[in-house]
């Protein structure tokens, strides 16, 4: 293929993001002083800063690239993941679930088990999301080599160990303040350097009616085809939608998934840690005025035989990932190309820093803390973060070299997802709402949550049961079965951990207060205006919410 | 980040202010050597000059981040004193 040829100029842009991130490292070293500065960035961030981390963190350039390449191959219904998939999440965190983890001062979402449950089920979510987090890194750093070996033309090797080792140094310098201050700049890198290609597109085609007007209904509309899988590009109906993505899969990952909750532990109080996922909610609902609208250029333009506009093809396949870098390549000239590529490597790297850094906290709090050393300082412990940090940054470099030998492992990130995030929701959910589950209740349900759902993917992918079991649909995707085993892991968690909790011992409710509802008093802060409550905020961007499904039906 | 920890650590906003600026005038000097130079490498919608106007846009987001971001230092460092 032609790869992206880059001038001096695109260098020197991305020569001085790296420049930028490393000097902000050493800058902030110094203000790193203790294990909560290391960890927690010192719990002083505004709502603005951990609610633009909050969303940051989840916004990698293998997303962006991904999805983009999705609209592509199923129209709209990708902005799914952006609007009901994310935001009712979101903001169930904020107003519902946020009090009880800021307000018991824990480190981590295991910590939280602890309190509420007990030692056993805090070690069993730490140890699997260490596995998943570093999985999760190394398959990034994996396709971070491939998009810039296919793109640009860039030595495997060397695009892996830079960036790792750039993101090493950052990390270990100051944790979690630097990884956050790098993924604010990836913030806005991602939106100057992407959203251009949108503006460019809409120019191009005419308007963004146009670009609807020259699609098929099928790839138009959020909810219209949704009655029948095989009207729509995803196979998938309503409630696949509904229950998998915008109820499990969704409220699995943006309230219970360490890697982002973590950005919102960082703010300076209560309230400021309420309002950042419902800052981030508004950013997430404008996100598909990159990646969707980008997709959707793209499918225009390949159908418009005059435009001399093609995605990119692997033999007989096409290349979905490609839509994004050939809109760039397309719009882009010199230095404008720099700072595409910049958004794209900056989102690769905080992806990557956002992971390690939450795999350094839960394994050093978590695991470390909690099963090896439990006399450590706070200076040791800060220490191992900065060990742990290196070894987790190791740990992922090996899994993408795992990676690039077996590239099909790409297509399981989803599913990764779905193995541990849907049924601690289902924990998460009863230990905060019902007073009676029990530590075994909430230990075996996500035992067996966990184990259920790896062991459906396991029966489909070796066709040990028909797919169409899990997902009561003959027609239905990958990403279909996706949805539905979520909802099934997340089913069999919550039924289990009822039952078994009906028949074990339960914990007084002197020890509960502060971590359930019911037995928690109501946190009242000083009074503060309309306009600063987080409930305000929260309905007016369920109200936005509303109106794009509603709009885009 | 705030600005009123004893060492006066600098804000995230100040670091975003820098960088839209430094990458905006690149972007936008060399949207401007293009406009007047003949060999321009060939990109769709080249006639809107985006890389002049885009760079522009960043440069002056660059400055207005850099501008509150001094205001509410100065501010933060009256109220303590």
């Amino acid at each position: 293929m032609e790869e992206i040829g880059l001038t001096f100029i695109d260098w020197l842009i991305i020569l001085i993001y790296f420049v930028f991130v490393l000097g902000i490292g050493f800058y902030l070293k110094r203000y790193t002083e203790n294990d909560e500065d290391f960890f927690l960035a010192g719990r002083k961030n505004s709502s603005w800063v951990a609610g633009l981390a909050f969303l940051s963190a989840n916004l990698g350039a293998l997303e962006l690239l991904g999805m983009t390449g999705n609209t592509f191959k199923y129209g709209m219904y990708v902005a799914h993941f952006y609007w009901i998939g994310a935001i009712p999440a979101m903001l169930f965190l904020a107003i519902y679930m946020m009090p009880f983890y800021y307000s018991s001062r824990i480190k981590s979402i295991p910590g939280y088990l602890k309190l509420r449950f007990d030692e056993k089920t805090r070690v069993l979510n730490g140890i699997a999301f260490a596995f998943m987090t570093v999985l999760v890194s190394g398959i990034n750093l994996y396709a971070m080599a491939l998009v810039l070996h296919t793109f640009l033309g860039w030595n495997w090797d060397v695009s892996m160990w830079a960036s790792a080792a750039t993101v090493a140094v950052y990390v270990t310098l100051s944790g979690l303040m630097s990884a956050i201050f790098t993924e604010i700049i990836q913030f806005f890198l991602i939106w100057f350097g992407l959203f251009l290609v949108t503006v460019l597109g809409i120019v191009e085609i005419g308007s963004l009616q146009e670009i609807f007007n020259r699609i098929p209904e099928a790839y138009s509309s959020l909810w219209s085809t949704s009655t029948d899988p095989s009207e729509n590009g995803m196979m998938v109906t309503w409630a696949g939608i509904v229950l998998g993505l915008g109820f499990v899969l969704s409220f699995g990952y943006w309230t219970t998934d360490f890697l982002v909750v973590q950005r919102a532990f960082s703010a300076k109080d209560l309230r400021s840690a309420r309002m950042a996922p419902v800052i981030a909610s508004f950013f997430k609902m404008a996100l598909p005025f990159i990646v969707i609208i980008g997709g959707l250029i793209a499918l225009v333009l390949s159908q418009d035989a005059n435009s001399g506009f093609a995605l990119l093809r692997d033999g007989d396949k096409i290349n979905y990932d490609s839509a994004l870098p050939m809109l760039i390549a397309r719009y882009y000239p010199t230095g404008l190309v720099g700072l595409g590529v910049t958004a794209l490597l900056a989102g690769f790297m905080a992806g990557q820093a956002g992971n390690i850094s939450a795999f350094n906290t839960v394994w050093t709090y978590d695991i470390y803390h909690s099963v090896i050393k439990r006399d450590a300082s706070s200076a040791h412990l800060l220490w191992m973060g900065r060990v742990a940090t290196v070894g987790g940054i190791l740990l992922s470099v090996v899994t993408a070299y795992w990676a690039k030998s077996m590239p099909t492992i790409m297509d399981y990130m989803q599913a990764i997802f779905s193995w541990v995030n849907a049924p601690l929701f289902a924990t998460m959910l009863l230990g905060m709402f019902v007073r009676w589950i029990t530590p075994n209740g909430a230990f075996w349900g996500l035992l067996a949550g966990m184990g259920s759902s790896f062991g459906m993917f396991l029966a489909v992918k070796f066709d040990w049961i028909d797919k169409s079991l899990i997902t009561m649909s003959e027609v239905a995707s990958d990403m279909a079965a996706n949805f539905w085993r979520a909802w099934w892991a997340w089913l069999i968690c919550f039924v289990l951990t009822i039952v078994i909790s009906l028949f074990t011992k339960k914990r007084s409710e002197k020890e509960l207060v502060g971590l359930v509802k019911g037995l928690t008093e109501e946190t009242v802060g000083k009074p503060v205006p309309l306009m600063k409550k987080p409930e305000f905020w929260g309905i007016i961007s369920l109200v936005i919410l509303v109106v794009l499904n509603v709009y885009f039906w | 980040m705030t600005t009123e920890t004893k060492k006066e650590m600098r804000t995230i906003w100040y670091f975003v202010g820098w960088m839209l600026l430094v990458v905006g005038v690149i972007i936008f000097l060399t949207g401007i050597y293009y406009l007047i130079s003949p060999a321009r490498p060939e990109t769709v919608l080249q006639n809107l000059h985006p890389d002049i106007w885009w760079g522009a846009i960043m440069l002056v987001v660059g400055i207005l981040f850099l501008f509150f971001d001094n205001k509410m230092t100065q501010k933060n460092l009256r109220q303590n004193g």
